[in-house]
């Protein structure tokens, strides 16, 4: 109990005196997630869109294996980018490992399933006559698609939301890739590992209560630009 | 707690971010976004432009890094040399795989059997020692198997004897995730008569494979009250939060031997290895040499890592591992 109680402290005094060691690696935590969280919504909500409204055969078969990779673990994401980027690997000429693009790959690369998937389920639920009134008004394939993300936002942005949470809050692709160093890839996750592998019972506490609170903002942004 | 770098540009970047996010409606925020998801790539390409520190990629021991002894000689060495060092902190079998696949520069290490294989496969060249110190033995202060005081083979007899009999209070927790710690523990194993595959491993539940880093192998000891093998750093590192002592700290086949060594650039391409040599020769420097006989005895009472200069005969090792700078 005793690490708990002084976890909060150690947090409040962290954050009340603008640690500039937290901020940084918080700050980086942000960008990172938030950069994979976007690359990802870019590439997924049209691929959904694409899935959604065409007819394929073994379609539901796909949206099954997309569903299935939810469940991606870490850990996997991590190391099958880690082959990748490796300077053994085939993009290993990049040099990619232990830096921050590298993070944004692999986080991107976990959490595509999710906003794939829940971008289709939120079109889904779109009511079809929105679609037909689109189709009689002969909109293009994009107008349409345009349209349809469009009227579908609010169930797309909790997808973008839940990836985010989850590109936030993993460790174990950060620190494959990221490699923990500090003041160029260290991120609030890896930073906790490390705070606990070291004894700063704490420090890891009170690192993790930052992290929530910064989830915490970004739903409250979010949620402002929703209720526009 | 935390070195600051870059951190005035990571500052800018958000305030942009978070001014868009508030102004503008849904799909301009992807746009602001992106922008950002730029700028975090905007970040890293500075590092390599004229006059900004070069960079030196180590891979390295947890106990080396997790006692803050890395820590402690870093800033030394980025000053000097306006060098940036990127440390990567994992076990030694873990360091050992990014040196093969040339994704570090540099490795610190502690297993020598596993380095001279290393190096005989063509991957590491001039391997330097740079300090030793001793595993201890750690159990609860009861010493309920009574092996305080014995040698580390018959010690490790003891328990594997008790333990397969299933007397209570006797467990053994192994780091189990083949680190430099882990290799001496088989190699006490092998020592005291036993094959590590067949008699060890599955020998029932009083032998628990942690597969974990050192310090939570030390707490998870420390909870079960069981016995571990630790690096004597990280133990004094940990000592204020555990209940666990050392019972058994003598015996020749203790020595744990720290060695730094480069990647060869002739397997590897894109090895740095002026900055490399540069960081190896600073290793066995007087001054670094001082540091590290230095390190951690105000704070813990003793150090935590003896020198390696003027102790090879001790530690086994050639002179010239020792004293003969990287050319």
């Amino acid at each position: 109990m005793n690490e708990i109680i002084s976890g909060f402290l150690t947090a409040l005094h962290l954050i009340i005196t603008l640690d500039p060691g937290v901020i940084e690696i918080s700050i980086r935590s942000i960008l990172i997630s938030l950069s994979s969280t976007l690359i990802g919504a870019l590439i997924a909500v049209p691929i959904g869109a694409t899935i959604t409204f065409s007819e394929f055969t073994g379609k539901r078969f796909l949206v099954n294996i997309i569903q299935t990779l939810y469940a991606l673990p870490t850990v996997l994401v991590g190391l099958f980018v880690f082959l990748l980027i490796s300077r053994a690997g085939p993009l290993g000429f990049m040099r990619l490992l232990f830096t921050p693009e590298g993070m944004v790959i692999a986080q991107t690369v976990l959490i595509l399933p999710i906003l794939v998937g829940l971008t289709i389920s939120a079109l889904k639920g779109l009511d079809t006559t929105i679609l037909d009134t689109l189709r009689s008004l002969g909109a293009t394939k994009i107008q349409f698609l345009r349209s349809v993300v469009k009227e579908a936002r609010y169930a797309i942005m909790a997808a973008v939301v839940l990836g985010f949470g989850r590109a936030i809050s993993e460790v174990g692709a950060a620190i494959m890739i990221g490699g923990n160093i500090r003041g160029h890839t260290r991120v609030l996750t890896t930073a906790i590992s490390l705070e606990t592998s070291m004894g700063n019972l704490a420090v890891s506490i009170a690192l993790g209560i930052i992290l929530l609170m910064i989830a915490l903002v970004i739903n409250l942004l979010l949620a402002v630009v929703q209720n526009r | 707690m935390y070195s600051i770098k870059n951190n005035n540009l990571y500052i800018i970047v958000t305030s942009n971010t978070f001014s868009f996010t508030m102004n503008c409606k849904g799909f301009i925020l992807i746009g602001a976004l992106i922008i950002s998801g730029l700028l975090v790539a905007g970040c890293v390409d500075s590092e390599t432009q004229p006059g900004v520190p070069e960079e030196l990629r180590i891979a390295t021991t947890t106990s080396l890094y997790d006692t803050g002894l890395l820590d402690h000689l870093q800033p030394i060495f980025e000053e000097r040399y306006n060098a940036k060092l990127l440390i990567v902190s994992a076990g030694t079998g873990k360091a050992l795989e990014y040196g093969m696949r040339g994704d570090v520069d540099v490795m610190m290490v502690h297993d020598r059997a596993r380095e001279d294989t290393f190096i005989a496969e063509g991957h590491g060249v001039e391997r330097r020692v740079i300090a030793y110190n001793y595993f201890v033995i750690l159990g609860p202060e009861s010493d309920p198997a009574g092996i305080r005081g014995t040698s580390p083979e018959e010690a490790f007899r003891t328990l594997f004897e008790q333990g397969t009999a299933g007397e209570s209070g006797i467990a053994f927790v192994s780091r189990g995730d083949e680190s430099g710690t882990h290799a001496k523990e088989k190699a006490i194993w092998r020592s005291a008569g036993y094959d590590y595959a067949t008699d060890i491993q599955n020998s029932g539940i009083w032998y628990v494979e942690a597969g974990r880093g050192m310090g939570e192998t030390l707490v998870m000891a420390n909870e079960k009250e069981a016995y571990t093998l630790s690096d004597k750093g990280t133990f004094l590192a940990y000592k204020g939060d555990l209940g666990i002592v050392p019972v058994v700290d003598e015996g020749e086949i203790l020595l744990n031997v720290y060695s730094t060594m480069l990647i060869n650039p002739q397997t590897h391409t894109g090895i740095d290895t002026d900055l490399g040599k540069a960081w190896i020769n600073f290793l066995i420097s007087d001054e670094a040499q001082e540091e590290i006989a230095t390190f951690g005895v105000s704070e813990y009472g003793e150090p935590l890592f003896f020198p390696a200069q003027g102790n090879w005969e001790r530690m086994g090792v050639p002179q010239s591992e020792v004293t003969e700078p990287v050319l």
